[in-house]
């Protein structure tokens, strides 16, 4: 007979993570260049946001990206493959 | 055939997860989360991906996933295909996504055991062709000439063609993908789910950290790879082999880039003499005229 557990307090002692939104920190603290959007150049493709390593780039209702810099690691994926070089990057302000 | 607007908005690799910057592998992730959707579960041995999760109790990852030791993989999947088919549950896609050392060395009896009981799951190695997350030893995976921590001059031997000995199993689905052609990839796994029986997907993922190269270029890499012939985009259905976009206008030499383009990017390959270059442009030559011969004839 296989134990069905009717709830995690009846599971025997198990390590479980629960998914954390920023389960390092704001990893914005590891940049050190910082992107930031032309939007009178930008031409919607979302290359930028499918190609975000870290998932840091949202779509707008238009389309056009919106940078969550809290989570933003800084890496220039997104200003190396825009088409039209809508996206720079800068280095931070101390 | 789906365009990169019409993939779904949901996230369920979390902001904030622990991965390098520019972290190629987190791309592919990603994808495999907008083609799969929610219901999945993952496998994961020791890899950078036990690192991207976050540190414990904490996690990244917005689906089931199991954390299992490094040769297991697929044997854990197999368990839990097992385990899904008694409670009779539909639906789920259960995937073992492991690392190049987790695959072609550490995990390949249990993927072959798996692949041989026909298990109804999808496999995944992202290949970063080294040990990344314990800092970046020489693995099955690394490419002739490559820098190493464990082969400080460059690795002498040449990379394992995992994808062909996944093929020579018999099972009914391999193919190989990057994340730099997101729609390519995302159109395989969307097949792979389709098909039962054992899958089997070979993702090339650059690595900034240890190919030593700047964080921006993960994509443009990618894209390299697969522009030179040394990454070629194919799929093996049933035994017959095919070459995908836009890895199948390559067949002509003329077409490809030099291989120079793509080692001169990167710091591993900075002890690589001129004869060494040619050594692997003479390879990558060899393997093209298999490939075309292969896709002319359909057959392994």
């Amino acid at each position: 007979m296989v134990a069905v557990h009717k709830s995690r307090k009846d599971m025997p002692l198990t390590p479980l993570s629960s998914p954390t939104l920023g389960s390092m920190g704001k990893t914005g603290y590891w940049r050190t260049f910082r992107p930031e959007v032309d939007y009178s150049k930008c031409t919607r493709c979302t290359l930028c946001w499918i190609y975000c390593p870290d998932a840091a780039i949202e779509r707008r209702e238009d389309d056009s990206p919106k940078i969550d810099y809290d989570y933003c690691k800084g890496c220039g994926i997104c200003a190396n493959e825009c088409p039209v070089k809508a996206i720079t990057m800068h280095r931070e302000e101390e | 055939m789906v365009t990169i607007k019409e993939l779904p908005q949901e996230e369920y690799l979390l902001k904030g997860h622990a991965a390098c910057a520019g972290c190629g592998p987190s791309i592919a992730l990603r994808l495999l989360f907008k083609a799969l959707g929610k219901n999945v579960i993952l496998v994961v041995p020791a890899c950078c991906t036990s690192i991207i999760q976050g540190p414990y109790p904490y996690t990244s990852i917005g689906v089931p996933l199991q954390n299992i030791l490094f040769e297991s993989t697929a044997a854990a999947a197999s368990g839990i295909v097992a385990a899904l088919q008694q409670k009779k549950l539909e639906g789920v896609t259960v995937v073992g996504w492991a690392g190049d050392g987790g695959t072609v060395d550490i995990g390949i009896q249990a993927l072959s055991g798996a692949a041989e009981r026909e298990t109804d799951f999808i496999y995944i190695c992202y290949d970063n062709e080294a040990y990344g997350n314990t800092g970046m030893q020489r693995s099955g995976a690394t490419p002739y000439g490559a820098w190493t921590t464990t082969t400080p001059t460059g690795k002498r031997e040449r990379k394992k063609n995992m994808p062909f000995i996944m093929a020579a199993h018999r099972i009914p689905y391999v193919a190989t993908a990057c994340p730099s052609y997101p729609i390519d990839f995302v159109n395989k796994l969307k097949k792979a789910k389709e098909i039962r029986g054992t899958k089997y997907i070979h993702i090339l993922a650059p690595c900034p950290t240890g190919w030593r190269y700047t964080t921006e270029k993960t994509v443009e890499l990618g894209k390299l790879a697969v522009q030179t012939g040394l990454w070629a985009l194919y799929e093996i259905e049933y035994g017959k082999f095919k070459l995908n976009s836009p890895s199948d206008r390559l067949v002509d030499k003329a077409k490809r880039k030099p291989v120079k383009e793509y080692l001169a990017l990167q710091g591993r390959f900075r002890n690589l003499t001129e004869e060494d270059i040619a050594k692997i442009q003479k390879w990558v030559d060899e393997d093209w005229e298999r490939y075309r011969k292969l896709a002319s004839n359909y057959l392994l």
